[in-house]
């Protein structure tokens, strides 16, 4: 049975993280924008997953498993931060949060 | 095409195309099912990769408890449609072009990156199945330590996440 070479899930995961970037500077909405930091962490740990199956190695999926445990706090910190921002800005909108801008 | 091709291309499709839908949607809760979506997707290319444990720890933690987060967030603050704005003239003409120029450079790098590998390494060539013990083997005893300093990590993030969100007396 032939099987589906790694470099095939690389280019994917390739592909998966250009889209990630491209939302992440695209969209205009706090939340969306943190949609686009998961979708990244997705294709990276992708990329890890198609390695570690490359070279028969372990420690690629136990760092995954770590990426996963730091995407889950990330969430819980970031979406505790856009509440905050709401409630100072009455908007979800990334061009209202300009006190930092030069 | 045998059966492993047709699944990668269905799910590499499903997920792409969520990636794209994730973009192209004004409402911020679109977003977040279409991502959803890329999520279990992947799960699937994860378990033809050999990976149950990861997969499984896919669906219930990034798809279950991390979009449900988003999901919750999103319904709390009551996001409507994103606002357009209109870009500068440098994101305008230089953007497409440049963002077409990285993910080309990606895609044909990491393309490349094997070409030299013998095929007996190759993906899914399940001479060797990575079972979820040996995972939890090289877990709970090579990386203990970084096992434990993620729980600190969390407790972090509970505490932060309480003091950001409490509102002001």
């Amino acid at each position: 049975m032939s099987v589906v070479p790694v470099s095939y899930y690389l280019v994917l995961s390739a592909i998966l993280f250009g889209l990630g970037v491209v939302a992440f500077v695209f969209k205009r909405n706090i939340i969306t924008i943190f949609m686009a930091i998961e979708l990244m962490l997705n294709a990276v740990n992708l990329a890890f997953v198609a390695f570690a199956r490359a070279w028969n190695q372990l420690d690629g999926l136990v760092f995954v498993f770590f990426v996963i445990v730091v995407a889950a706090a990330e969430a819980a910190v970031g979406l505790a931060i856009v509440i905050t921002v709401y409630q100072n800005r009455q908007s979800l909108n990334i061009e209202r949060v300009n006190l930092l801008k030069f | 095409m045998s059966l492993p091709f047709i699944l990668f291309f269905i799910f590499a499709f499903v997920s792409v195309a969520g990636a794209l839908f994730l973009i192209l949607a004004r409402e911020p809760i679109h977003s977040a099912l279409s991502l959803i979506l890329v999520m279990m997707s992947l799960a699937v290319l994860y378990l033809m990769l050999g990976a149950e444990f990861i997969a499984a720890v896919q669906i219930i933690v990034y798809a279950g408890a991390i979009m449900v987060l988003f999901v919750f967030v999103i319904m709390l603050l009551n996001a409507g449609t994103e606002e357009r704005t209109d870009f500068s003239k440098i994101a305008k003409y230089a953007g497409l072009p440049l963002g077409i120029f990285l993910l080309l450079e990606l895609g044909h790098w990491m393309a490349h990156s094997l070409i030299g590998k013998t095929p007996a390494n190759g993906a899914g060539s399940a001479n060797v199945m990575v079972s979820t013990r040996d995972l939890s083997m090289q877990l709970f005893q090579k990386y203990l330590f970084p096992f434990e300093a993620t729980s600190i990590l969390i407790l972090i993030a509970i505490l932060g996440a309480l003091v950001l969100a409490k509102r002001d007396e």
